[in-house]
């Protein structure tokens, strides 16, 4: 569905991107995470013609990205976060608008308003809507006219908790009925709960990808379990045979609360990879 | 031309919900309708309130309307979306500049009440050319400033040169000499005379070539600084 072959991008003299490669299957949600000036929303723009590059192949919907047409682009979801919405339309107001460049039926914006959650909003101005609010109508601008492809970025900043956790439901959903969803993010558990893939980018390099699981489990050095006893001890153990019998005999005196191998997280393989923390508030 | 049409939609909806643009379409027909009703001074001739307002409506309202659009547009980052969505520069402008046209001639014809009958249509007729240069123009504005600070500080002295420039030629000659060359000051011209003879293919010329000018300006502006980019 998407593919980079060595993308090279400079602004100016600075190198943003260099020598970016990767796939993205169709039907998968893959997350490209990283911190601040990474080269994130650049790598968007590029995929979404929205950029020229200076080397290398960008494929979108299988096609070269400068070749894309408008039937492609039909196909194709973009929300950038700095992408405005009419403040002064109601959030229907704005969705018809679209509905009426996409030729879809005027029907359909209700139910994708309900979709995001903005089932009760409908007549809202966009003004008058909160940041969380704001993003569910840029999300039902996206998902209104059913793109295969779904490039969202940094679709939860800001956020709180409680609205992050319903909009990765909802992309979740979306997942499930067929499209293939690019996200950037630098919030690792939001990569963790929602990727399939996640590529980890550097200053314009990718240093690492794969499965959020697989990445964890190819960098636990230490191999360790990690127990906590019912008297509030915690106790790590060496992941092999030789922990066989103090485990048994813990668990004989069921004094076990919690049992888990204590792997890494993506951030942590992140620090260890860069020296560099995914979030400068973490 | 779909996405034309949804353009123009869009702007007709936002009409009564856009004070800003809304004041500079309705401001001088009322205005004009007040003050001719209202203001009867002898020996002033005829419809010279009607007059002087048409050519200064026709130096603001298409001017200020389609470049508070467009800037707007662009800082509030809008225009990017609708470019995604694959509407094309090209007929976002047509779009805007056909909608602030018609408008606009809703005004005109507003003011067109106290001509003759006909009068009416050559009125219109000149009013409608002299609309569309001023959107060419305001199309420029819109496609340089990249915020509506930038748009207004552009627009304020254009529209005070097109618009006031005409009428204080009414009192200074010199002023007269150098208005000569403005499309307003020409139509301002026309329209007192109201008649079609030798003289105003003079006219005439000036107009087309203000058209021509600002046409080249628009097309230069438009592929130098890429619209939504
Ligand atoms: N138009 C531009 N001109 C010059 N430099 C730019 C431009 N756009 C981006 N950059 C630079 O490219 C680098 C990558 O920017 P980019 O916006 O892709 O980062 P990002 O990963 O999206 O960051 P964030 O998480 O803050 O959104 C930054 O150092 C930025 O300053
Ligand atoms: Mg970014």
């Amino acid at each position: 569905m998407i593919r980079c072959v060595d993308i090279y991008k400079s602004f100016a003299d600075k190198l943003v991107l260099s020598g970016i490669n990767f796939d993205i299957q169709s039907g998968e949600i893959f997350g490209l995470l990283g911190p601040s000036g990474a080269g994130k929303t650049t790598l968007i723009k590029i995929l979404t013609g929205q950029l020229p590059f200076e080397s290398g192949y960008a494929f979108t919907l299988g096609k070269n990205v400068g070749d894309l047409s408008g039937e492609d682009k039909r196909n194709i979801g973009i929300m950038m976060d700095e992408f405005g919405v009419y403040e002064r339309f109601s959030c229907i107001e704005n969705l018809k608008i679209f509905a009426d460049i996409y030729g879809v039926a005027h029907v359909k914006i209700k139910d994708t308003l309900e979709i995001v959650g903005l089932g009760d909003a409908v007549k809202v101005k966009a003004k008058n809507l909160s940041k969380g609010m704001r993003t569910r109508l840029q999300l039902a601008r996206v998902f209104l006219h059913s793109p295969k492809i779904i490039f969202l970025d940094e679709p939860t900043s800001g956020l709180d908790p409680q609205t992050m956790k319903s909009i990765h439901r909802i992309i979740l959903d979306k997942k499930k009925s067929g499209a293939t969803i690019f996200l950037t993010t630098h919030n690792m558990e939001e990569a963790a709960a929602l990727c399939d893939t996640v590529a980890l980018l550097n200053e314009g390099v990718i240093v690492e990808k794969g499965s959020p699981k697989e990445i964890c489990r190819k960098y636990n050095h230490q191999k360790k379990i990690e127990l906590h006893l019912s008297s509030g001890e915690d106790v790590l153990l060496p992941h092999g045979k030789e922990s066989a019998g103090e485990i048994y005999k813990l668990f004989e005196a069921e004094s076990v609360e919690t049992i888990h191998s204590s792997e890494p997280n993506l951030e942590t393989v992140f620090l260890e990879l860069t020296g560099r923390k995914l979030q400068e508030d973490a | 031309m779909k996405n034309v049409i949804v353009i123009i939609k869009k702007q007709i909806k936002d009409t009564i919900k856009n004070k800003t643009v809304l004041i500079q379409f309705v401001l001088f027909p009322v205005m004009t309708l007040i003050m001719e009703n209202a203001m009867k001074i002898k020996d002033m001739p005829e419809l010279f309130i009607t007059k002087l307002f048409s050519v200064m409506y026709i130096g603001m309202a298409p001017l200020t309307a389609v470049a508070a659009i467009i800037s707007e547009e662009k800082e509030k980052n809008t225009l990017r979306v609708l470019m995604m969505a694959n509407v094309a520069p090209g007929q976002y402008l047509t779009g805007v500049g056909i909608y602030v046209w018609t408008v606009c001639m809703a005004g005109a014809a507003v003011m067109a009440t106290g001509f003759e009958q006909k009068d009416i249509l050559l009125y219109l007729a000149t009013m409608g050319i002299g609309f569309a240069i001023s959107i060419v123009l305001g199309g420029c504005i819109g496609i340089f400033a990249n915020n509506q600070m930038a748009a207004t500080s552009l627009v304020m002295p254009v529209m005070a040169v097109l618009s006031f420039g005409p009428m204080l030629a009414l009192f200074n000659d010199t002023i007269e000499k150098a208005a000569r060359f403005l499309y307003t000051q020409q139509i301002r011209v026309f329209l007192d005379n109201m008649t079609v003879d030798r003289s105003t293919g003079k006219g005439a010329v000036i107009i087309a070539v203000n058209a021509a000018v600002l046409i080249l300006l628009f097309f230069t502006a438009f592929k130098r600084k890429e619209l939504g980019k």
